[in-house]
Order: C-alpha cells, then structure tokens, then sequence
C-alpha cells in the first residue's frame, strides 16, 4: 500500500533534503523550527493488466456514448489525435501509454472496416515532434504503417488550408481546429494525463486549434484569474476552453474521448535514480553515497554531458486508470484519479516557498531548459500546483533553485532568444509584454516558417511561459534563484543568490527574519491542497 | 606655456603600441606623449588669433594615436610634434565682450585652402566641403588635417593655441562649456548622420554608443526621418543614453542580427539560429570601424543598402563578398562640411551641431574633466569610458572663477527636450 503525501516539520534531526538543480542536485539544510517539507505521495498501484483496462474502457465508455467499436463503421473519416511530446514527464519507458491506446482504437477501426484513418499529433503551438518522438509515443508498428503514406502527421496550426473555424463562444471566442479532425465522423482523443490541468475540452479545443482561438485563453487576464490553472473549477483557463467545448459539440463534431492516468514513479524503486524518489531521512548509508557519488559525478561533467545523461532516462511510471466515452464524463473521472495520487493536505499558507527545479519541463523535452522555462517551470508550474490557495502568502518569496543558463535550443525555441533579448530587456510585466509585442512575434513569418518546416515552438509561444507565471508574479512579493547566472537572472527581473543561506538571507528583507518556510519536494509531482 | 606634446620617438612608439593592446590609454603612461613647457606657437598670419583653451576633448581617434592604433595613412598628414585637442572650446585672446571677458569660441579644426593661405581655394573648399580638402598638406602652414595635428597650430591639450579666425564659431552665452567642447563631435555626428543614405521610414541600424555612436543616435533622429533605430551598445549607461537620445532598439553587439530581422521582418537563412538574413537594415553607421564591426555591418544590411564607416577603420580585415552579391554601398564619413538637408536647404555641419547640442543638451555627455597635469589618470579613463559609465572626459583648462561662471550659466540654461521628441 503506498503511502500518502504528508508534511514533514524540519527539526534539528531533520537531514538535508534534496534540491534538483537543473541538471544538478544540491543538498540542503533548512532551518528547524520553523521550516516544512510537502512530501509527494509514493507512487499508486499500476494497473494489472493496462490493454485490458483500456479494452474494458473502449467497451463501456462514460457519460452519453456509445462503445468505441458502435461508433465506427465502413466509409467513416476518422482521425485520432494524441498528445504531443510535452507529454509525459519525464518521457515513458515503452511502450508508452499513447501506443497501447492507439493500436488497439486501430484493431476496432480495422475490424469495422475503417479505411480512412488520420492520426494527428496535437501540438498546438509546440514544435513538431521528430520522427523518432513520434515512434516512441505511437510505436513502430503504427509509425510504419501511417506516417509514409501521411497518415500520421503533426498538427499545423498556421495552416490556413487545414484549419476551419468551427463559430464563436457566447463571450466571443473564435473557436478554430483542424480541418481534417473538425470534418472527419469522429475524433479518438487518446490523452495521458500527467497533472490536473490536463485533458477535457482542453485536448480538442487547445491541441488542435490556432492562435486564432488558443489567444482567447492563453493570455495574461485568464492567467491571473486562474487560481490555480490546475484546479479546473477555479480556473478561468478551463472555463474558456469548455466553453470552446460547447461549441465544439453544439456544431455536432462527435468526440470519443480517451483519458489515462499514471503514478508517480518518475526515477523507479531500483537502479541509480531509485533514490531521488526516497526520503531522505529514509536513505540508507547506501542511498547516501550513491547521492554523493551522483552529485559529484554531474558536478564534473560538461553541461551537454549532463543533459545528455538526464534526458536519455526513460521513466518507469505506469498507467493507473483509463476511461473514454463523453469529454467531460470522462475527465471528472480523471480528475480523481489525478488528485488521487497528487494531493497533499497542507494546512495554511507560508512566508517562503522553496522548489528545486529538475532537468525537465514540459516545453525542453530533449532539449535546453533556457531562462523563460525555468521561469515557466517554477512560477507557472510548481507555483500553481496547488487547490484552496497558494502555498505562498500575497507578497511571500518564492526561492528556486536552478542554474538558469542562459543558453538557449536556436532550433526547438528561436523565438524565445529574441524574446530575451528584447522583450524582457524592456519589461517583464506580462501586461506590458502583452500588449506591446505579442502581436508582432506571433505573425512573424520568419518563426511561422520555422514552425511549419523545422521543430521550433511557434513565436507566441515564450509569451504563454511568461503568462504562465503571471499569477505568481502579481501575488508574490520577491523572486530569488538559488545558483543562477546573475546576468540571466536579472533580465528575468529576480534575484540570483549562490546559495540558499544568502537566498533566505535576502528573503527576509521582504518576509522578516522568522519567516516560515515550506519547501516543495517536487518531483515526483504532488499538488498541495491547502486549507 | 604648458601642453601635453605628441613627438616622433620611435622606440617610445613602439612601447605604446605594445601597452596600448595590452591596456586601452596604456600608451599615454610610456609612449611619446609628455606634459611639457613648451613656447607657444607664432602667429602664421594676419588672420590668425591667439586662443586660451578653456576645455578640450579627448576623442576616439586621440585615443588610437596615444596607443600607436592608428594607421598610417596618416603619417603623411601630419607633423611633429604637435600638441593633441581638436575638440576645443576657447577664449579669444584679444577679442572681448562688453563687459570685459573674451569671446568664447568653438574651433572648427579642419585645416583647409583658407586657414593654409591657399587662393584659389580648391573645389571641395569651394564647396564648403572642408574636410575633403585635397591642400592638407601644402600652404602656409605644416601639413596636418586638422589643429591638434599639425606641429603649428597647437592644439586644444594645451594653456594656449593658435587658429584661422575662419576656424572659430562664438559659442552664445545661453550655452554652457561642457555644452561647448561636444559641438566639434556632434558635428562629426550630423554630417554621418546625412551622409548615411537614410530614407524616410528607414530601418538604420547605429554601431558603437561610446560618444560618436550616441551622438550619430540623436542626429538621425534629429535631422533624418528614419524610421526604427537600432543602437549597439556594451554598456549599461551607453544603452540608457542611447535609449534617451532615440534608440528604438538597443542591442548587444551579438544580438544585432536577431534585432534587425526582428525589425525588419525579413526571413533568415538559418535553423533558428541565424546564418544569413534575407533582407535587413537598410543603413547601418558604424562608429567602430573594427573587422568585427564592419563584417557585422555587411551582414545586417538589406541588398543595395548602405553602410556608412564613422569610426576611424585602420588596417581592417573584411570579407567583401556580400558587399559585391547584394550590391551594398559602402562610404566614409570624416569631420564636417556644408550639409543638403532633406528639404533641400543647405547648412553649415557646425550650425546644425550647434542646434543639436542645444536641443539635446548634449553637455551632458561630458562625464569627467581632467587638468593637463593628470593626463594619464584622464587618458585611461576616457579609453574606458563606456565599462566605467563614462561618455566624454576632457581636459579643463579653466581657472577656478571660470569654472564657476560656467557652473552657473549652466544652472541658468532651461530644461532641453530630448532629441527624440523632435
């Protein structure tokens, strides 16, 4: 029986705990007294037998739907749209869950004597995912058997030729996806889950559609009135995107929505990583020299070394539920089996919050975590992670740790080094940013190129990362990066410490020199239910 | 009389060149530069006046003749010794106001047909086009392009000079020194500024923002319609100034590509990362003048642009290619002269300049002054002027209740407008 997530008083007994860094780990000592640490929960029991949960799944869906195999038939157009590569985190062990999923929607679509199938990976405004991305996800066989004929494609979302614009929401939001997904008799939806925000209307209505529609909710009003985006009933973002649902459905596009779950064994319960996922007062003489040893080995490598090493771990986590039918039948059920394994009770807010940030986030999967992310990751992300009310009081400090390179993927994120250079050598007001360049970045026909033709993230896109993070940005007092480059830092407009002393050394210029701290252990991931 | 006095002393030379890469301003400290007593130069003629330097700049081109950086080509233009200071704010001795005090004067320094006692003057002269003068060399006087380069005019680094009274322009009383000693440059700025080929709406890309670069910033503001400008600049208060004086854009020296397709829209050859752009800036003034410079300069300008060379190039290494495949204008601009401005009115460069320190209040560039006797401390800080926040340094030869009258003419001068509200 795994044990649940559960907050941890710092005393003087309490050993250092541990910070990612990046590509790094740091060991940290908090002070006693006055600190605590949200543990995650250990990893959920995986499903037995994965293809015979989402056999039984397709076979008796939720809400108003029909089994999978009822709704296909000889003649139809179906596409299947799948989540891109932000998803999982780290990226799974094959075979991945989207594989599983699919092949089995294709043995029911073959059996119906479907012929006129699409697969499309929903990326929105991310970059397209390699070949060999797509292969991990979708598996070999169906790789093969679609992608050379160009049946498995990436969506493009400055397509003009395959996008149609579906109608407008009741507050005026233009609702536009893919032609060949909003056209076709059905659409598959097969969607992994990795924290709250994910899935529902958001998969077709986001996934799938343009800057056209995506601008009507992913901009800094629905940000700072999402609190938090990843509680979806308090959350302005999941209100607009269902809302584009409505429309989407109202017009009659039929949706067979496939949502899956996964626990939280990020580094395995064996093997050198195996001890990132304990805790620390629970390591054992062993644990602690392979950190050690782990520690000093990164230390010395080079940084490509270092991203090499992390970014070719395959994560071992497994699928904990599996549920299709109605959108939004299907993603209540989710939900709760998300909360499930994340949700940790906390008991009130506190002064400081510290995060060690890891190697990955959803936007640098095989690629730089360049300044913009760390800042996405830590004050979008993990900021966000939470129900009730931000761990963090109003004008707190949030303290993360992270090297925060400034280095940049030209390839995955060019628009991003601009945005760097000019943008946030203006401003680093999300309003101000919003107002004054987004236009211009997002119809730059340089990055749309890039976009159509190459694996760059689309030129808006570094303005969402800012977005992301402008909750955060409005409610807290003072930004601290433990470890960072100061020149990146400073035009990230924070603080850069060297080291967590001299952080909450500087914290307590704006929290008082007895602030409470709390630090988040994150990953695995946890998501803080604070009352 | 005391001066600071540039002698041909090769041995010395030879040292300066070797701490002048080592330490920009090093060669001040070992090379043929001294403080001397020296007798002040003779009158060379009836319209030659006797002139007590108040304030004299220490420019670019000073620095590289300091640090034995400068090329060659300029041996023959010059002669030994002479006394360095072109930019040069002096009293007239002689020539007073009503109330006593003497004219205070802006020396314009090219040493044309006029100054040298040459009739016919030669065409460029003729023109108003001083500094493409082609008798630098002949006349009545030593060659040298310019005072503070010619062994018999002296020059501004020094208690006393002498100057063709068609070299001088009466500073108005509303104008402080500070304000004063930055005309000469400025004018070095307007006349760029206008030569640069700079349509209305043009993207104009601006190199350096040391005092050149930032002067270049407000006079194509001032006198042309460009449309955005790009400054590059190292510096933290360089890119303030430059934001001041109407910089749209201000960039380091490797973000200049980015921030020239950004604002120019243009494609770029390039995954992300860019090899070359498509179009790019259609001028590019370059206060540098270094390889890296210049090679940026050819690279961010649009096909049948124009790169304006300010800065004093040298020898200098390039790749010519892409000037030949796109067509791309490449032009000198050196001192001052008669200016077509965009409605087809003529003026003379120091008029504009004038006008320009005025509106902009340019004196406020002047960062630090120097008396004679401290010429290393002030050499080494005007060679790093931008890393320590620094734009102008200058030697201040004035007596204490000068300084003071000054100080107050400037307290009495109202708040200017910024040149990017013209």
């Amino acid at each position: 029986m795994p044990r649940p997530g559960f907050v941890l008083d710092v005393d003087r007994s309490t050993p250092p705990v541990l910070f990612h860094h990046g590509e790094q780990l740091r060991l940290e000592k908090l002070p006693p007294g006055r600190s605590r640490i949200i543990y995650p929960a250990e990893p959920l029991a995986a499903l037995d037998h994965p293809d015979a949960a989402i056999a039984d799944a397709l076979a008796n869906p939720l809400g108003d739907s029909e089994p999978l195999a009822a709704l296909l038939r000889p003649g139809m157009k179906l596409t299947i749209a799948f989540d891109d590569i932000s998803l999982p985190l780290p990226p799974m062990r094959r075979p991945d869950i989207r594989q599983r999923v699919i092949e089995q929607v294709l043995d029911l679509a073959a059996a119906a004597g479907v012929d006129d199938v699409m697969l499309i990976a929903a990326l929105a405004l991310h970059r397209r995912m390699t070949e060999d991305e797509l292969r991990h996800a979708v598996g070999d066989r169906v790789y093969d058997a679609f992608a050379p004929h160009g049946l498995l494609i990436n969506h493009d979302a400055e397509d003009p030729d395959n996008l149609t614009e579906i109608g407008t929401t009741e507050r005026g939001e233009v609702v536009e996806i893919n032609r060949r997904a909003a056209e076709s008799d059905l659409i598959v939806y097969v969607n992994i889950n990795l924290v709250a925000m994910d899935g529902g209307w958001k998969s077709t209505a986001t996934g799938l559609s343009s800057y056209k529609s995506l601008r009507h909710h992913h901009n800094v009003e629905t940000m700072e009135h999402s609190r938090s985006f990843m509680d979806q009933h308090n959350s302005e973002l999941h209100r607009s995107n269902w809302r584009m649902g409505k429309v989407l459905r109202d017009s009659g596009i039929k949706i067979f929505q496939i949502e899956t779950t996964m626990n939280n064994d990020v580094f395995g319960t064996s093997g050198p990583m195996s001890v990132l996922q304990k805790r620390e007062w629970e390591w054992t003489a062993r644990d602690r020299l392979a950190v050690g040893a782990m520690k000093r080995g990164l230390d010395v490598m080079s940084a490509k070394a270092r991203r090499q090493v992390f970014h070719s771990w395959r994560a071992p986590h497994a699928m904990t539920s599996v549920q299709a039918g109605e959108v939004e039948a299907v993603h209540k059920v989710t939900t709760d089996n998300v909360y499930a394994q994340h949700l940790v009770p906390v008991s009130g807010q506190t002064d400081i919050l510290t995060m060690g940030l890891p190697y990955i986030g959803p936007y640098n999967v095989n690629s730089v975590m360049n300044p913009i992310l760390v800042m996405c990751l830590g004050l979008g992300y993990f900021f966000n992670l939470y129900k009730g009310q931000p761990l963090v009081r109003a004008g707190g400090v949030v303290i993360m740790s992270h090297p925060t390179p400034w280095d940049f993927h030209p390839v995955h994120h060019p628009s991003y080094i601009d945005f760097f250079e000019q943008v946030l050598a203006d401003t680093t007001d999300p309003r101000e940013i919003e107002k004054r360049y987004e236009k211009q970045f997002a119809e730059d026909e340089w990055y749309r190129h890039l976009y159509r033709t190459s694996h760059a993230y689309h030129g808006v896109h570094p303005f969402y990362m800012w977005y992301w993070g402008a909750h955060a940005l409005s409610h807290l007092g003072r930004v601290i990066i433990v470890g960072g480059d100061r020149a990146a830092v400073d035009r990230l407009g924070f603080t850069a410490a060297s080291t967590l002393r001299d952080a909450l050394e500087m914290a307590s210029d704006t929290v008082g020199p007895h602030a409470t701290i709390t630090h988040l252990h994150n990953p695995p991931i946890l998501m803080a239910d604070v009352t | 009389m005391r001066a600071l006095v540039y002698k041909r002393k090769p041995l010395r030379f030879a040292a300066a060149v070797a701490a002048g890469r080592l330490a920009p301003g090093a060669g001040a400290g070992i090379g043929p530069l001294s403080h001397d007593d020296i007798d002040p130069p003779a009158l060379p003629g009836p319209d030659w006046v006797r002139l007590t330097p108040r304030l004299a700049g220490i420019c670019g081109s000073d620095l590289a003749t300091i640090d034995g950086q400068s090329s060659r080509w300029f041996e023959p233009v010059v002669s030994f010794p002479f006394v360095p200071g072109h930019e040069v704010v002096a009293d007239v001795v002689g020539d007073d106001n009503a109330d006593g005090t003497p004219h205070r004067v802006v020396l314009e320094p090219v040493l044309g047909c006029v100054t040298r006692g040459i009739a016919p003057v030669c065409s460029a002269c003729a023109a108003g086009n001083l500094g493409n003068c082609t008798n630098i060399t002949f006349g009545a006087i030593t060659p040298g392009l310019q005072s503070g380069y010619c062994c018999d005019t002296g020059g501004g680094w020094s208690s006393e000079m002498v100057a063709h009274r068609s070299q001088l322009h009466r500073v108005p009383d509303t104008m402080d020194d500070l304000a004063a000693v930055m005309v000469e440059p400025t004018a070095c700025a307007v006349h760029a500024a206008l030569a640069a080929g700079i349509e209305p709406g043009a993207t104009v890309v601006v190199q350096g923002a040391g005092t050149l670069g930032l002067l270049c910033i407000a006079a194509v503001r001032r006198f042309t319609a460009a449309g955005t400008v790009i400054a590059v600049a190292k510096h933290p208060v360089q890119r303030e100034w430059a934001r001041q004086f109407g910089a749209d854009m201000v960039v380091a020296p490797d973000e200049v590509a980015r921030a020239v397709r950004r604002a120019t829209g243009t494609m770029a050859v390039g995954d992300g990362h860019i090899d070359r752009l498509a179009g790019g800036a259609d001028a590019v003034v370059d206060c540098v003048g270094s390889s890296d410079s210049l090679t940026t300069a050819l690279s961010v300008v649009r096909p049948r642009g124009q790169v304006t060379v300010v800065g004093m190039a040298g020898a200098t290494r390039l790749d010519l290619t892409g000037l030949w495949q796109r067509e791309i204008r490449m032009v000198g601009a050196y001192a001052y002269g008669t200016e077509t401005l965009a409605d087809g009115t003529t003026a003379r460069t120091f008029d504009l300049a004038f006008d320009l320190v005025a509106a902009a209040d340019l004196g406020r560039l002047v960062s630090a002054t120097y008396p004679l006797d401290r010429y290393r401390d002030a050499i080494a800080h005007a060679a790093g002027a931008g890393a320590r926040g620094a734009v102008k340094v200058a030697f201040d030869m004035r007596r204490p209740a000068d300084r003071t009258a000054d100080a107050a003419r400037r307290s009495a001068i109202p708040a200017s407008t910024q040149p990017g509200a013209h």
